[in-house]
């Protein structure tokens, strides 16, 4: 298993487009997280990202804030996710990146922090409320031990800082593809058309394309429009969440394999 | 006297042999909006633009004199600035020595003001902004309640459209002021997530702008929240300190020796002691929520109990678990009821420039009491804490210290929430 940048190059190289499923840690517990990740890389998942518990996680919607708060109630501390990780990760083909907000990283000290999931095998991590501003202490120490920090673009950013994130994100390039929190859309807004056009003609990193996308239709559109790789969240979450934890995991296992065909030739 | 709410502060020169930190005297926030190593930007991408809009409106409008003299004309007859500085005999004479020397302590009349607290200060400078940066709709979470009505009060008064986010829980103590809001035309959306307080009542404010942001503006009600905030709504609210100053000139000819105030998120304290930071003979003493004690797992003290975390886009002190996990806050009083604090009380802490210490539940009705009874003044059970810590200080000071104490608000919001507990104890 190599870097989140590899992964992306390779299947770049081969014309395709990545899978990318969300799901948060310990929904509904972690023996389910587990199994959750061996079944969606057996089943189309190119890297998968893993969404630490947060109490206050500011970037999400109903469905991922519900999931957190379940699993917080269920006890879920990052110690057992990372355990999770590292029984789990050698059998995977897909990458682990870590989703996670900045406060757990600033708890424990970002270097102790780092060192930590590099340990069990995570190759990525995506921190959505630490932007380029706040970035740099986090960037340094991460590439110095291997991890990718993939940073966000959003509609809303001026193309000066398009340029600045292009610049410093590692692994590809998140483009967010709404203005609003993550959540289930019926449509994948316009403008994140024009968005990978213009993020193009700045870089040539991947650029993977997530928040409100939840139907195999709307992978397919965007991966049309240009995108390397696709990230479905609250839809992999909802539905892992639904019934009792055999359920939930035959609904994702499904799911993911019906995103994969949408985005493959 | 006269004043001009958004001037630079005429602080007065200092002596070679000043202690103050230099960066005391400079400006605070640096231009990443940092207080020492508090404050920031800790946000989503999607709002970084909003926040340089937001900051760029700020200084462009701030100094421009039709932005004053409307700003001033409405703090004068609308708000009623500026508020009385009231001594209270009776009060002073409680906490009198046997000699009859003591404390004078005095009372900031922020309760005085229209909608009865200082969140108006803040919540009317904001909304001019918001009318000069073209956002038709705004929103604002609230705890006490207090910010919500100063929101809805000043979207009524410019016919924008105002949505209030609240904790459940809060909206149930609160029920008067959701009432007020609701009169006023705002919308109350009740928040359920997590404790159904302050903190939940933010993050889903944030949740809004971040979807809405273009169209929108949040009215933080905090010296809290990423950079600019801390900033503007110190800014807005030192009126609080610069007509303190005039009026401690006029009524003995000095500074005052001690400023007190209740602490949740900060902005009234900061409002009071922004103005006399630079001065070091002031005294400045914060006075946070300590619910059912400290040592309890009910509290809101976050400068005398949390560590160094991120919270609604600040570095700042912070309730936390050893897992980073925000903590639940508890306060009788609403408007205290929250994990954080602003990023400058963090400064002031660290660098010892302000003293915190923390009032227990009990403590502050006891003292909500004691001043209704001496002063005829019900205060906020926010103030009230304030208030309470009297019962720690006056017996460490010798002579007759010149104190003044923010009135942050009235207390007619709390009187369901205080005859409950009374009639329970």
């Amino acid at each position: 298993m190599g870097s989140v940048f590899q992964c992306m190059d390779a299947l770049r190289d081969r014309g395709q487009c990545a899978l990318i499923p969300f799901i948060t840690a310990g929904d509904p517990d972690l023996e389910t997280t587990a199994k959750a990740l061996q079944l969606l890389d057996q089943n189309g998942a190119d890297l998968i990202e893993l969404g630490v518990p947060y109490s206050d996680p500011l970037a999400d919607g109903p469905v991922i804030q519900a999931a957190a708060t379940r699993a917080l109630q269920n006890g879920t501390r990052l110690e057992q996710v990372l355990d999770v990780v590292k029984s789990v990760s050698p059998t995977l083909k897909a990458p682990i990146i870590l989703f996670t907000y900045y406060n757990p990283i600033l708890n424990r000290g970002i270097e102790t922090f780092l060192q930590q999931i590099a340990e069990v095998g995570v190759k990525g991590l995506v921190v959505p409320d630490l932007p380029l501003e706040e970035i740099e202490g986090l960037l340094k120490p991460a590439a110095e031990i291997g991890i990718d920090v993939t940073l966000l673009v959003a509609p809303t950013s001026p193309k000066a800082r398009i340029e600045a994130i292009a610049a410093n994100s590692q692994g590809f390039i998140y483009l967010v593809s709404v203005t609003g929190v993550t959540g289930i859309r019926t449509q994948v807004g316009a403008r994140v058309q024009d968005l990978l056009t213009e993020l193009r003609g700045i870089t040539d990193k991947p650029v993977g394309v997530g928040f409100g996308i939840s139907q195999p239709g709307q992978a397919k559109q965007v991966r049309e429009w240009g995108a390397d790789a696709v990230i479905v969240g609250s839809a992999f979450v909802k539905r892992l969440a639904e019934g009792d934890p055999t359920q939930g995991l035959q609904a994702i296992e499904t799911f993911c394999r019906s995103l994969k065909m949408a985005i493959t030739d | 006297m006269t004043h001009t709410p958004l001037s630079p502060s005429q602080s007065s020169s200092q002596s070679s042999s000043s202690n103050v930190p230099a960066d005391f005297l400079t400006q605070r926030p640096d231009p990443l909006g940092r207080f020492g190593r508090f404050g920031g930007k800790y946000v989503p991408e999607t709002l970084m633009p909003a926040l340089s809009e937001l900051e760029t409106a700020f200084y462009q409008y701030r100094d421009e004199p039709e932005f004053q003299q409307e700003l001033q004309g409405l703090m004068r007859d609308y708000v009623g600035r500026p508020s009385p500085l009231y001594f209270a005999e009776r009060l002073t004479q409680h906490y009198a020595r046997p000699d009859g020397s003591g404390a004078q302590i005095y009372l900031k009349r922020e309760d005085l003001n229209h909608t009865g607290a200082h969140k108006i200060n803040n919540a009317l400078g904001q909304v001019l902004l918001a009318k000069r940066m073209g956002k038709q709709r705004v929103i604002a979470e609230t705890g006490a309640g207090q910010h919500g009505v100063a929101t809805a009060t000043v979207c009524a008064r410019f016919g924008l459209e105002c949505i209030i986010y609240m904790g459940v829980h809060d909206m149930e103590r609160q029920a008067l002021n959701v009432f007020r809001m609701r009169l006023m035309g705002a919308e109350v959306r009740p928040v359920e997530a997590g404790t159904g307080t302050l903190k939940d009542a933010t993050s889903e404010a944030i949740r809004d702008w971040v979807t809405n942001v273009e169209s929108t503006h949040y009215i933080l009600g905090s010296v809290a929240g990423p950079h600019p905030y801390p900033m503007i709504v110190r800014d807005f609210q030192a009126v609080i300190g610069e007509e303190t100053r005039g009026q401690c000139q006029e009524k003995w000819g000095g500074l005052p020796d001690i400023l007190l105030a209740c602490v949740g998120g900060g902005s009234n304290a900061i409002g009071l002691f922004h103005e006399f930071v630079p001065e070091q003979t002031v005294r400045m003493i914060g006075i946070e929520a300590a619910g059912e004690g400290v040592e309890s797992d009910k509290h809101a003290a976050t400068l005398t109990r949390g560590r160094i975390g991120v919270l609604h886009g600040a570095m700042s002190f912070l309730l936390q678990d050893d897992d980073g996990q925000v903590i639940e806050a508890h306060s009788v009083s609403a408007g205290l009821d929250y994990p954080g604090v602003g990023p400058e009380h963090s400064y002031f802490k660290e660098s010892g420039r302000a003293e915190y210490y923390s009032i227990t539940d009990r403590q502050a009705l006891d003292a909500l009491q004691l001043l209704s009874r001496l002063e005829g003044i019900i205060p906020a059970l926010e103030t009230a804490h304030a208030i309470a810590y009297l019962d720690t200080l006056c017996p460490q000071l010798t002579g007759n210290p010149t104190l003044v104490i923010n009135c942050s608000g009235r207390g007619d919001k709390d009187v369901h929430t205080v005859a409950k507990f009374l009639d329970l104890s």
